[in-house]
């Protein structure tokens, strides 16, 4: 075993007091019949087999080519200092804080984390962090039933698909019920630049059903989309109702953009990803979830408080437990147990390193880059598919977006997400990507991408589905 | 607003001056927001702290050094699994071929990653004899969710709607009745037998036709594998309800007990206990679950698949209809996955095994050293984990189990996980782990022997312990009355922003 420190005279040594002959003969509660003996897997592997096998593993992998693709996951640059002093193992080998006096470092940075995120969000609490953007989702619209003592929540369309599909499968558990509110479509607001955007009418109407009082309002700001919703107005439909509303945030854009406290949103929920974490196909994020300070009892997840020590010295504490599954049992908020602290950690440190005025850069230089890119793709043939505002991402038309998406790879470029792959079932995302642009994002980047794609827009074959 | 005192430094916040930090990336041009509508964007920018990169890094070295870690020492947190965490795993999840890798990438750019989920799915499915994993879950928690939900739907296609009971016992962690709840069933506590096990009895006359599932953890918290458990399980299934199990405590059994093979239906993993992953200071682990022949259809989405020409590809949007769906964005944790993965081919079948070997020796070794010291209530050969109490203790001295546990810090100890299980008085659990050596086991019992004597000889030293560590005992009433969950007063980035 590679990691055991016991020799032979060890474990002779232990069976010797423990009283027993052979390590077999502790393990005689195991009834005969349920017992096995060994497990069918591969013999052990030196530390320099395991590593020329990972090496080749990682290398199987291609992440050379030009990319655009965003989609709740984004490439931002992370300053070195950050994961090096993640690697302090004094951090990841601890595990949650239950013993405060030995456990302050971990303690003050989620502090710290629920500072700066307060910050950024504009609200009062944070939680200590979710799995990821999309159960933080959940938890969300969980906390406003729970809040409201009512059974149905609605969310846009607009809102990231597999969200929408985690809060469906939370919510289906629970027998609550989630509506989607519609997407105000191509035409249909003539005048206007809202196509794309949630549709308001249809909004209003559902709020509008005294048979079935809702819960919470579930918008996204950036939408999936990337465009900008008409946030404070969702929010005065929503509480005219009588309804929680639930904003979905990205914090890069939140150095920039309004917040939810700016626009009165009850909750916040998000992906933290963007805050230093690598992308790392898929995890580990950072589920962030905040709310107003008169909700705090709802929150599910750790929170830490400052408070004293019987010196009157500050330290920092797990506080308002009573959430908790460990002491609340069955009427616990939430089972959460393990969270995603090195994450926040990471966000936090993140935030350290890049200061106020890097973050607004970071985020402002994704939107001009962003608009580099819009300029260069209309040009080569793949005009925006909604007019709105947008921050760093927005989708295009392009005819047989997957397989011209296919043939880019060819070419090296990333092009960003065909939108048909992720909703199938709508037939106006079928000629569709959605791309985004960040601050790695460069002009010889752009200048790739544009090139090779009005090179394929101009090939007959490739636009005939 | 407390002072810090000589041991903790100052907050960001106080480290904070204006103009401090910055040179990471580079300037907007002019009027890069300016197509955005001013009533989107925020009026002031976010008050973050300005530290210049010196600071930050002492900030963060100092704080480190307030923890205590498996790195740092001896940290036998019952059923918490806080094993060694190899570095190869840290280096291999840095490796840019899986850390740059989007979650969305066409699979063909992901042939590597997936091969790895894959490999990793069979070799869990192999360790719990289960016939499929899902790595999507998070944590154990998640998993338990997951499991719970694929439940609900299996009883669902089969139109037995009626089933809305989970039965836990009362020993159980809390996740389990909080995941029972929040999947939308009423979970039934049932009372533990004498010798710490299951009551079979208790069982049989709680299940019947209301029965959605029974959740079991074996080996239990007690550290006790439940030697009745194929009568349990048989009389779950009897009456057409699934049994699901804990895996918290896996470590303890690997190649000598498969769950699947046994019996259960559904099971979770938590690849931050059994396969090493870091603890993080709470997270991030990871949850799998593994399922037999009748939740098959329900596993989350997407799944990873080999196709025939040994290519790996995820399931398509919406390809399985009969699936509980998704449980969270994208894939899974699979940067934790990829040093589980590590840590499982470094070991190898026979390492596994040797694994929870050791885990139950080093568990038995320690009770054994402590029987004559603290009581332990359930005298029988234990798993990688046993339960001790300081309930005699109490009463010859006055000492709880809280003041042992402060106490075991001055003597540079993680102490036991304490107060669980909830079924037996003045509890510490502790638990070894097979990475531990004996003469580190052996300091840790002379800790708990001066202890002991301390008790009766001076208690108040024990009342008012830890002496020596950063911050002594902490008001907690003071931080549950009055809240403080964030620092209010926040200065930093008010001034222009330097072009």
């Amino acid at each position: 075993m590679p990691y055991g420190p016991h020799t032979p005279e060890d474990r002779a040594r232990m069976l010797e007091v423990i009283g027993v002959d052979a390590v077999d003969d502790l393990f005689a509660d195991i009834p005969q019949s349920l017992r096995t003996s060994g497990l069918g897997l591969p013999p052990p592997e030196s530390e320099a087999e395991l590593s020329a096998h990972l090496l080749k593993l990682a290398a199987a992998n291609r992440v050379d080519l030009v990319s655009f693709l965003g989609a709740g996951a984004y490439s931002h640059f992370v300053p070195a200092v950050v994961d090096q002093l993640l690697l302090r193992s004094e951090f990841y080998t601890a595990y949650t804080p239950y013993q405060p006096e030995i456990s302050q470092g971990t303690l003050q940075t989620i502090y710290e984390y629920q500072s700066l995120l307060a910050e950024l969000t504009g609200l009062d609490v944070v939680s200590a962090s979710h799995y990821d953007g999309a159960t933080a989702t959940a938890e969300g619209a969980l906390m406003a039933c729970r809040a409201t003592r009512r059974e149905r929540v609605l969310v846009s369309r607009g809102v990231h698909p597999h969200y929408r599909q985690t809060l469906c499968t939370y919510f289906g558990g629970a027998s609550l019920v989630a509506d989607e509110i519609p997407l105000l479509a191509d035409g249909t607001a003539a005048g206007t630049t809202a196509a794309g955007t949630t549709d308001l009418a249809a909004l209003e109407r559902m709020l509008a059903d005294v048979d079935r009082p809702i819960a919470g309002v579930v918008v996204a700001n950036p939408s999936f989309f990337g465009l900008l919703e008409p946030m404070a107005e969702i929010g005065r439909l929503a509480h005219a109702a009588g309804a929680l509303f639930v904003a979905v945030v990205e914090p890069v854009s939140l150095a920039v953009l309004a917040t939810p406290g700016d626009y009165e949103a009850d909750i916040a929920a998000g992906e933290g990803q963007p805050l230093g974490m690598p992308l790392a196909y898929g995890g580990p994020y950072l589920g962030i979830l905040a709310c107003r300070e008169a909700l705090v009892r709802q929150i599910p997840g750790r929170l830490v408080g400052m408070t004293a020590d019987v010196d009157g010295r500050r330290a920092f504490v797990m506080t308002l437990r009573a959430r908790e599954q460990d002491i609340r049992r069955e009427k616990a908020s939430s089972n959460i147990c393990t969270n995603q602290a090195l994450c926040a950690l990471a966000a936090a440190m993140y935030l350290a390193a890049i200061g106020p005025h890097g973050l607004r850069d970071v985020a402002a230089l994704g939107a001009a880059r962003a608009t580099e890119l819009e300029l260069a793709l209309a040009a080569a043939g793949a005009p925006r598919l909604h007019p709105g505002p947008y921050l760093n991402e927005f989708a295009v038309r392009v005819p047989g977006a997957p397989e011209v998406h296919r043939r880019l790879l060819e070419h090296g470029v990333l092009a960003g997400l065909p939108l048909a792959r992720v909703i199938p079932d709508d037939p106006s995302f079928a000629d569709a990507l959605l791309v985004c642009a960040t601050e790695t994002t460069t002009s010889e980047d752009i200048a790739a991408f544009a090139t090779a794609l009005a090179a394929l827009v101009a090939e007959p074959q490739v636009g005939v589905r | 607003m407390t002072a810090p005192g000589d041991r903790l430094g100052p907050t960001l916040f106080e480290r904070s001056r204006p103009g401090r930090g910055g040179g990471k990336v580079p300037h907007p041009p002019k009027g890069a927001l300016a197509r955005i509508p001013a009533s989107q964007l925020r009026a002031d920018g976010p008050r973050l702290p300005e530290v210049s990169e010196p600071e930050l890094t002492r900030h963060y070295v100092n704080l480190s050094r307030l923890n205590y870690s498996v790195d740092s020492g001896f940290y036998p947190l019952g059923s918490c699994t806080m094993k060694y965490n190899p570095k190869i795993d840290e280096w291999a999840a840095r490796l840019n071929g899986f850390a740059a890798l989007h979650p969305l990438a066409p699979d063909d750019l992901a042939q590597g990653t997936l091969q790895l989920l894959w490999e990793l799915e069979q070799a869990l499915a192999e360790i719990g004899g289960m016939q499929a994993v899902t790595l999507q879950p998070a944590a154990g928690a998640q998993g338990e969710l997951t499991g719970i939900l694929m439940t609900r739907a299996y009883h669902r296609s089969r139109g037995e709607v009626e089933r809305t009971e989970v039965l836990v016992p009362d020993s159980a962690h809390g996740t389990n009745p909080a995941t029972a709840s929040m999947a939308g069933f009423k979970t039934v506590s049932i009372p533990s037998a004498a010798d710490g096990g299951v009551d079979v009895e208790a069982f049989r006359a709680a299940l019947g036709p209301r029965t959605a599932a029974v959740m079991i953890t074996n080996p239990s918290t007690l550290g006790l594998f439940e030697a009745r458990l194929g009568e349990l399980l048989a009389a779950v299934h009897k009456v057409g309800a699934l049994a699901y199990m804990d895996g918290a405590n896996l470590n303890a059994i690997m190649g000598r007990f498969k769950p699947g093979e046994a019996g259960f239906d559904v099971m979770h993993f938590n690849v931050h206990k059994t396969f090493s992953t870091p603890h993080g200071g709470g997270g991030p682990g990871a949850g799998p679950v593994g399922v037999g022949e009748k939740l098959l259809p329900f596993l989350p989405s997407p799944r990873v698949l080999r196709e025939p020409d040994g290519r790996f590809k995820l399931e398509a949007e919406g390809e399985r209809a009969t699936s509980i769906g998704r449980v969270r964005a994208f894939v899974g944790n699979t940067g934790v996955l990829v040093r589980a993965y590590a840590y499982i081919r470094a070991h190898g079948g026979s390492g596994l095994c040797e694994v929870s070997d050791d885990a139950v020796l080093a568990a038995n070794y320690l009770k054994a050293r402590l029987r004559d010291v603290l009581d332990v209530p359930f005298d029988r050969p234990c798993m990688h984990e046993f339960v001790a109490s300081s309930a005699t203790l109490k009463a010859q001295t006055g000492i709880r189990t809280l003041d042992v546990a402060k106490r075991l810090i001055d003597y540079g100890f993680h102490p036991p996980t304490i107060y669980f299980p909830l079924t037996v008085e003045e509890a510490l659990l502790i638990e070894p782990t097979e990475t531990e050596s004996i003469e580190t086991l052996d300091s840790f019992v002379t800790a708990i022997e001066r202890i002991v004597e301390e008790a009766h000889s001076d208690p108040e030293l024990l009342h008012s312990a830890p002496h020596n560590s950063p911050v002594r005992r902490l008001d907690e009433t003071m931080a549950a009355r009055q809240p403080n969950l964030r620092w209010q007063a926040m200065t930093g980035g008010q001034t222009p922003c330097p072009e």
